[in-house]
């Protein structure tokens, strides 16, 4: 039987002295996408971080592809096949679009050609500095700048946080080809539920820094009890924007 | 257009390495000099040095965000490494360059695990440090750098067997530029290839940076090490035209004063430090014979004047007004100009 892509087990991680997650175990498979929801300050942006090495760890294993990564620095976390798309975006402001994808590409399918081809926005602004760029554009750039590590994973923390209606609609229509149609596993953090279900095959919630509610994100859809239970949205609401 | 990131970054490289009309412009210039301005070889000299010297800490302040308080140290040891040789081993100048290079490089390698350990306030007190304790022991080991009194009977032969080196610093001029000017274009090439971008990447956000696949401390120790070899070839060749060497190469004011160049022409576009050491020296040598108690007291006037006013808004105006002599639309302000 194949190895799951990723595996945490009993993970804690968190900043100083203080446990943010606490005790988390998941799986995810390979092609599979995975929403992680929340209400604020649950440990959801702390869970991609210490994913990808940038909190302490204080116990638990990573591990990526059968291998174990919990000690593994962050760089070669994400030369190893992570790609991650932080909340803030942190576009190198003195770097053009094309210098700022450049500067970190991988061999592989996602090219710059590639990432031009998902977000045709990004190669009208190829020469613009990253701080000339709007906000979805940057948070376009930003997911482009993964793609181009090309990653077996990709984490993304909060992709729509902060953009227009249009903008995000046209943000998750390039995440459901980039999960469902390129194949390419994912992990979103999401506030708003009723976002990002519809992009993801399953979904778990986190309260306090650890798992209270995991299944698969149809079925949270079509009972969306656990979303008014952890986080006090409507069901009726959640279901509707997912589906449509 | 696709490619492999390969590929994609050899064009990336070839479209940004182009070289503009400024440019050829400054280096034609520069060259002419030797011909245009006979009896300023010995300021032209110093000012070429110094901008080796700025472009230097260039590399690390301006593409990778180390602030330095201490790159004399490099300077002043491949200073005193060129002229011990000199004195010792073989007077060929091109010998004791290419030594004094290495020899720097090595000791930035040494040092560059100090840096790599704090940021910011901790860096500028690590490098001080640095540069402290290599200024004393210059200072205590007379017996073989001259102490106090500076480094004396420094020889240099003929530049390729060739050239004398002269009273009236031509030969020192030309050897100085041709040096600057090939170590220039090493550096140009670098800090527009893929490892230039991630160490622009790396000054922009070094924890990003790594998440991203960049391996953050290798690339400071690399360009550290660079930087530390250009300064050293600086103070070589300070060593060599002037056939001495003191102190005052390693003194904290040397770190200074390039940190202030550096102020004045500006960062991350290389030429910051040749702008910058062309205006200081030349403001040091007007101010200095027009009055020269009170010399410093006019520069520091003319610094602070530059940073309130901000260089960036004085680049716009002359570019504004340039456009009108053209007759040409207004340039709009710019945020960025690949660099600071």
């Amino acid at each position: 039987m194949a190895e799951p892509l990723l595996q945490l087990a009993q993970l804690s991680a968190g900043y100083g002295l203080a446990r943010v997650i606490n005790d988390v175990s998941l799986t995810l498979e390979a092609g599979r996408s995975l929403a992680v929801l929340g209400r604020n300050g649950t440990g959801k942006t702390t869970l991609l971080n210490t994913i990808i090495g940038a909190t302490r760890h204080l116990g638990g294993t990573i591990r990526f592809e059968g291998r174990d990564i919990t000690k593994l620095r962050s760089d070669l976390r994400a030369r190893g096949g992570i790609g991650w798309v932080p909340q803030e975006r942190n576009i190198f402001k003195s770097l053009t679009v094309e210098e700022n994808l450049t500067a970190v590409a991988l061999p592989g399918p996602w090219d710059v050609e590639a990432v031009y081809r998902m977000f045709p926005r990004l190669k009208e602004r190829r020469g613009n500095m990253g701080n000339q760029l709007s906000g979805g554009e940057q948070q376009m750039l930003a997911v482009a700048r993964a793609l181009v590590l090309n990653p077996r994973l990709i984490l993304l923390d909060e992709p729509t946080e902060g953009l227009a209606p249009i903008i995000i609609e046209e943000l998750l229509a390039a995440l459901k080809r980039i999960t469902r149609d390129e194949g390419l596993s994912a992990i979103i953090v999401e506030q708003h539920a009723q976002k990002i279900l519809g992009v993801t095959d399953a979904a778990i919630i986190l309260d306090r820094g650890a798992i209270v509610h995991q299944s698969s994100s149809a079925s949270l859809i079509a009972d969306p009890a656990p979303l008014e239970t952890h986080l006090g949205v409507t069901g009726r609401k959640a279901g509707a924007r997912a589906h449509s | 257009m696709p490619g492999t990131p390969t590929e994609i970054a050899t064009r990336h490289l070839a479209e940004t390495s182009r070289w503009k009309p400024l440019e050829f412009a400054f280096w034609l210039v520069a060259f002419g000099a030797i011909w245009l301005l006979p009896s300023h070889h010995l300021i032209l000299n110093e000012i070429i040095i110094t901008a080796l010297f700025a472009m230097s800490l260039d590399l690390i302040l301006g593409y990778a965000g180390i602030a330095s308080l201490g790159h004399a140290a490099f300077f002043g040891f491949g200073a005193y490494f060129a002229g011990i040789f000199a004195i010792r081993v073989i007077g060929d100048p091109l010998t004791g360059l290419i030594l004094a290079t290495l020899a720097s490089g090595a000791l930035g390698f040494i040092t560059s695990f100090l840096v790599l350990r704090g940021v910011d306030l901790a860096r500028l007190m690590v490098t001080l440090g640095v540069a402290l304790v290599l200024g004393e022991i210059a200072n205590k080991m007379t017996w073989l750098t001259g102490g106090a009194d500076g480094l004396q009977g420094v020889m240099m032969g003929p530049v390729l067997g060739l050239f004398e080196f002269d009273l009236y610093g031509r030969t020192a001029y030309v050897y100085s530029l041709v040096v600057t000017f090939l170590l220039f274009l090493l550096a140009r090439r670098i800090v527009v290839s893929p490892f230039g971008l991630s160490l622009r990447t790396i000054r922009d956000n070094p924890l990003r940076a790594r998440a991203i696949g960049i391996p953050v401390n290798r690339r400071l120790i690399a360009v550290y090490t660079l930087a530390a070899a250009y300064a050293g070839a600086a103070g070589a060749l300070l060593a060599q035209t002037t056939q001495f060497v003191s102190l005052d190469v390693i003194a904290l004011h040397r770190s200074a004063d390039v940190l202030l160049m550096l102020v004045i022409g500006g960062t991350g576009y290389l030429y910051g430090g040749f702008a910058g050491a062309i205006v200081f020296k030349v403001l040091q040598d007007v101010i200095s014979n027009w009055t020269p108690q009170y010399w410093t007291f006019w520069i520091g006037l003319i610094l602070v004047i530059l940073v309130l006013i901000g260089r960036e808004r004085m680049n716009h105006r002359v570019a504004v007004l340039w456009a009108r002599l053209r007759g040409k639309p207004e340039p709009r302000p710019r945020t960025i100009v690949g660099g600071h």
